[in-house]
Order: C-alpha cells, then structure tokens, then sequence
C-alpha cells in the first residue's frame, strides 16, 4: 500500500485551511474551502482504489475478477452535491456582501463581535 | 411499528418540495395549514415513535435490505427512547416556530416554510440515523437550510456575515467529517454504526482510528458550537430571525451532541472504552465551554447574542455529561436537552416580541420599555429560572442526575463548576429582564460594549398568538422537571443508548429486546447536594444580576481592584470573538490538532 495518496490529500486540506484563515476574499476563500474539501474526494478514491480493478460495472464480468470499490464513489458524489450547495450559497451572500458594502474583503465586513 | 421512522423525514420533505413548487398557485392560508399541519403531525408521530420505542429497538431498513449473517448490506434508521424523544422535541420546537411565524413576513415567507421543514426533516433524520454516512448528509442538509435561513434577511450586512461566517465554519466541520468517514471506511469497510462497532472489537485500533475519532468529533463539536469551535454561534444568532434563532439554538445546534454520544457508543467505546480518556476530553471541554460562555453572555448587550451565549454555556453542561460516561449523566443531558430546547425557544420568542415592540433588541435601550407587559415579563423570569436549574424547574432534574453521575465517579467538583456556569449565563438574562421590565440598573454600562442596533424583519404580528407561543413554550419547558416517571425512563433510555453490543445485537442481528421492567410513575427526586446547588445557583445568579445593574454604587475600593483583576481577561476574551471568519478557522484547526494531540497521549499504546 502506498502513502502516497493519503499524504496528498493531508497536503490539500491544510492549505485549503491555511487559505481559508488568512483570505482577505470571500470569494477566494469559497475556492479554498472547495480545495479543502476536494481533499476528501482525493482521500475516498485511494480508500477505494483497488491495484488492477475494473470499473464496478458487473454485467458480463467473471465471477472473482477484482473491481475497485463502488461504494466509495457514490460517497464523493454524494460529497460533491453538498458541496455544490454550499459554495453557491456563499458565492450568493458574497454578492450580497459586496452591494451592501462594496467590498468581498472578511475583515472589512464584521459587522458585530465581541 | 418500523413504517414510523422514515415518515419523520418524507413528510416534512415533501411538503417542503411542493410548498417550493406550487409557490404562486397556494393562497397563504392553505399554505399556513399545510406548513403547521405537517409539523404537528410529524410531531404527533414521533411521540407515537416514542411510545412504541419503549419496549423495543425501532429499527427500519430502506429497501427492505436486512443485514444477513450479521452484516449490514443497507441503510437503516434505529430508534430508541431517546431518539425518539429528541425528535419529538424538535417537532415540538418548530411546530412553535412555525405559529410563532404565521404573520411573519409574507413576501418571502414561501421560502421561509420550506427551508424550515427541510430542517426539521434533516433534525429528526440526523437524530434517528444508524449509518455513518447518512449522518453526514443529514448533517450537511440542516447546515445548508440553516444557513439558508440565518442569511434571510439580505438587505443588512449583520445577517450576511452573521451566514457567511456560520457556512464557512460549519462547512469546514463538515469536511473534517467527512475525510473522518473515509478513513473509518478504510480501516472497518463498514458505514453502519453497529458494523463498524464490530469490526473495531478485533485487534488493537491504533494511530488511525484516533485520527478519524477525532475529525469526527471534532465536525459535530463545530457544529455544536463547543469552544473553541463556538465563536460562528453568537455571530449567527444575533442576526437570525427569532423563530429562526428559536430552532437553531432550541435544537439545531445541541443536536451535535447527539451525534457525540451515538458515535461514542456505538463506535468508539468498543477500542477505548475501557479507560476515561476520551470521556475526560469532553468532560473539560464542556466545563470550559460552560463557564466561557457564561461570562461571555453576561458580557452582551444585544439580547439574541446573549441568549446565544447563554445557549453555548447550556451545551457545555450537556457536553459534561456525555463526558462522565454514565447512564445518569447522559440521561442529565437528555433531560436538559429537552427542557433547555422549549425554554430557550421560549426566550428567544420573547425576545423577538420585544424587538417588534420597540424596534430595539439592546438591553440598555430597551430599558424600562417593558413596563407593564406582565405576560412577557413572566415568561422572561420563568424561563430564566428554568434555564439555571432553579429546584424542580426546567433543567433541574437534568442538572440533578448529572450530579449524582459526577459524584458516584468520585468528581464531586464537576457540578460545582457546572452551576456556577449557570448561575452566570442566567445572571445576564435576569439582569437583562430587571432593566427592561423593571427598569432598574443605569442607564450605561461600558461593560457591555458598543450598541448593537438592528431593525427588526417582522412585520404586523398578531401580538395575542406569538405571546401564547412564547408562554407555551416557556411553560412546557419549565414543568419538565416534574413530569411524572420522565427521570426514571430517562435513566432506562440512557442504559439502552449506552449497551453498545445490546444494539449492535439489536440492529444487525434483529435480537429482541429484554422486557424491560415497568418503571415507576413518580416524581424523582435528586439528592439533597443538588437543592443545595440549584438553590445558591439561583442566589448567585440574582446576586450577580444586582452587580451587574448596580455596578457603580460598589465601594469605590472594591470596583478598583475588580477592574484591575477582572478587565484584562474581558478585554482577551472579547479579542477573541473578533467577527472575523479567518480567525474561526484558525481556531477550529488549533482546536482539532489540540484534541487529537491529547487524544493520541491518552490513548496510544
């Protein structure tokens, strides 16, 4: 088993943290959460891969051929869905933080604290 | 009667679709019927759920996919008491929301019912869901409605950095959940709880299972609001509407803790229950949480934010009594769960009440506008009280069986400081009730910083409804302590909820359960440790209430030396709740790392 993968994914998610907690856009930020994020998928697909498997398709195949995991990528769909939903809803405030005060930048636009 | 179960999630969710759908061909009415109608009967079903999850396991499995030979092929819900007694609450709570919001806003009110049937559907799935991956979703689908919802009001910039700061940190908990699910998925190749619980039981669990324990924790403690992962809470109520508010901290936001005690209990006590530490790490995070969050609510002017507080220092308490990892304590937190839900909805209703009233939600400015208004002034002092735990009112039958978990652990101190923590987040409500109702206090107080001001988003409310709401809710909440025979079927839930190879036998064996004998219908008592607690917790909190109206008529000696000692630890901790979402993350990825640090000390080898 390679490590490979996995550190490659941890490498992903801590910039994608490292770039969310210090930009100065929301915009950039909704992309940095979205490279967090794309972390899992590089994370589900080496939990799934399977050296030599074919694609979980089952019709004609012989019994005891290896295929990759199919559960997996219904998990990074299902993962992708949310996630889509949820980078539009903050692209959408954005928008609506910039006609309210004319700036993306998250420092600019605390409004209450403390 | 396994039908129940999926019922509490399609109801509500195809309602919500065809109230979306049919947007401008329903008059108002027939959708202000079907919207309370549905919550009513999705709340009347999980109160049957409820009686019939009493003598056994609910356990329902989509498609008619039965584990075979003890291995789970699908998906399934399993509902025990306690379950079904947090869905039936949360039926409760937004049903309340819901009428509360009957002459709230109509324009955008459309998309107002919908997103809050998507959330309740999402609650009761989250609460009832024995897979692994489902709980995620769930999860994911409440965060989107409830961001959703906190963001309504879009032409004020409060609200959009109130959203933005609650998707961004949610979200990133969120991700950490699910990058725990793969790992857990790679170790055990299970997603069903019971499964995994299983697979975990041979061998050692190693380095790997503490990282994933850990992210997983970690995404339900974000989304519990527990510090350091707290600071989006208070950002987010202060902005939301008030039966928006009365959802998300009623429920919404303790339901994390749900998913604390199910993971624990059906995954993680397999390799490492046999010691205290993983239950020591949310036994202290939840006493830090609890008496953080109380001086910061008796720190806030703007009454939402406070309540938001006062709700994160409740979620500390409950926190603590997962963490003492005996059947009394998490049925402490069970009961304070379910009165802290109707109490807290009940103030934040009482708040917004006020708001409308007066165009203000500022304690100070607020201050003895409230004269007169008797029923409000009532549900204000009644709900505070409930919310310390005044003896046998509210949370203190809750609060008393988590003494008594923490004393026969031998830690006698856990509720010392647990009801100092209450005592403070209900000193700021009190305090905030003398003022505006009774017009007491000065008329300043630099303490409380700047003033927060807002206009309020409803409009023409129809004042008798939303007053019967507010002292409903309030009332329900309070008598929850003297509700006949409920301690006793809370300690019987919590033994269920906490036998993990009883429901992993249950679930993918479909053995039944041991007739449970019949339990008493009596009012329980608590030791007389917890009066005496509960009693000075509720003298303390008034006396505190008093110093913070009457501040400046302290001895002039007395308030020198309390602003030197007290004001630069104030001054931090206000640095620290700095609005700004990049410091959240920053403190949500030092809180993660922290705790799988200990955790990884404590439990390795």
């Amino acid at each position: 088993m390679s490590y490979l993968p996995y550190a490659v994914a941890a490498w992903i998610c801590l910039w994608g943290i490292a770039g969310i907690a210090t930009s100065r856009n929301l915009i950039h930020l909704a992309v940095c959460l979205t490279v967090t994020q794309s972390s899992s998928y590089v994370f589900l697909l080496s939990v799934g891969y399977v050296s030599h498997g074919k694609a979980p398709i089952f019709i004609g195949t012989k019994l005891g051929s290896t295929a990759v995991d199919p559960v997996v990528q219904a998990l990074a769909l299902t993962d992708v869905v949310v996630s889509v939903a949820v980078i539009a809803l903050i692209l959408a405030l954005a928008l609506d933080a910039h006609r309210l005060s004319g700036t993306v930048d998250p420092d600019e636009l605390v409004d209450v604290s403390g | 009667m396994t039908w129940i179960p999926p019922l509490l999630v399609t109801i509500p969710l195809l309602a919500a679709a065809v109230i979306a759908g049919l947007d401008h061909f329903m008059p108002d009415r027939v959708q202000d019927a079907l919207v309370i109608g549905v919550s009513a009967a999705t709340t009347a079903l999980a109160f049957l759920l409820l009686w019939d999850a009493e003598s056994h396991e609910v356990v329902h499995w989509f498609g008619g996919w039965q584990p075979r030979h003890g291995v789970a092929l699908g998906i399934d819900f399993a509902v025990g008491p306690l379950a079904a007694g947090m869905c039936a609450v949360i039926g409760l709570v937004v049903t309340l929301a819901l009428i509360y919001s009957l002459t709230f806003l109509h324009e955008a009110a459309k998309l107002f019912d919908s997103l809050m049937l998507v959330a309740l559907a999402a609650m009761c799935g989250f609460a009832m869901s024995g897979d692994l991956f489902n709980l995620f979703v769930w999860l994911e689908l409440m965060a989107v409605a409830a961001y959703a919802l906190t963001g309504f009001q879009v032409e004020r910039l409060g609200p959009v950095q109130g959203a933005v700061n609650f998707a961004i940190t949610n979200s990133l908990g969120g991700y950490l959940f699910a990058v725990g699910i793969a790992l857990i998925y790679a170790r055990t190749g299970a997603l069903n709880l019971a499964q995994i619980g299983s697979a975990l039981s041979h061998g050692s669990a190693g380095g790997l299972v503490i990282v994933a324990m850990t992210l997983l924790f970690c995404g339900f403690l974000i989304k519990g609001a527990v510090v350091p992962f707290h600071l989006w809470a208070a950002d987010a109520y202060a902005v939301a509407p008030a039966p928006v508010c009365a959802v998300l901290g009623g429920v919404m936001t303790d339901i994390g803790l749900i998913g604390v005690a199910r993971l624990y209990w059906t995954v993680f006590s397999v390799p490492f229950g046999h010691g205290h530490a993983a239950g020591d790490v949310f036994l202290w995070l939840g006493i830090v949480t609890a008496v953080l969050a109380g001086t910061m609510a008796f720190l806030q002017r703007h009454l939402k934010r406070m309540l938001a507080y006062s709700v994160v220092c409740h979620i500390g308490i409950m926190l603590a009594g997962i963490g003492l990892l005996d059947s009394s304590g998490l049925a402490g937190t069970e009961l304070m769960f379910l009165a802290h839900a109707l109490l807290t909805a009940g103030l934040f209703f009482v708040a917004g009440i006020l708001h409308v009233d007066h165009g203000l939600i500022d304690e100070l400015h607020l201050r003895g506008r409230g004269r007169g208004c008797w029923a409000l002034a009532l549900a204000w002092l009644a709900g505070t009280l409930g919310l310390i735990g005044t003896p046998y009112l509210g949370i203190y039958l809750g609060h008393g069986l988590l003494d008594a978990g923490a004393s026969r652990l031998g830690r006698p101190w856990v509720p010392a400081l647990l009801w100092f923590a209450s005592a403070l987040a209900g000193a700021a409500l009190l305090r905030a009730g003398a003022r505006i109702f009774l017009g007491w206090g000065d008329e300043d107080d630099p303490l409380l910083g700047k003033s927060i001001e807002e206009d309020p988003l409803e409009r023409h409310v129809l004042r008798p409804l939303v007053l019967g709401v507010a002292l409903t809710a309030v009332a329900l909440g309070l008598v929850m302590s003297i509700v006949p025979g409920l301690g006793q079927r809370a300690e019987y839930a919590a033994d269920r909820f906490r036998d993990t190879s009883g429901y992993a036998a249950r679930v993918l064996h479909g053995r039944p359960l041991p007739p449970p004998q019949s339990l008493p219908v009596s009012i329980e008592h608590t030791s007389l440790e917890s009066l005496l607690y509960g009693s000075s917790a509720t003298f303390l909190g008034l006396g505190l209430a008093l110093v913070g109206l009457y501040r400046r008529r302290l001895p002039g000696a007395v308030s020198a030396v309390a602003g030197r000692t007290v004001a630069p630890p104030i001054r931090v901790l206000r640095g620290l709740h700095s609005g700004v979402v990049g410091d959240y993350v920053t403190w949500i990825a030092v809180g993660t790392a922290v705790t799988g640090g200990v955790w990884a000390l404590l439990l390795h080898g």
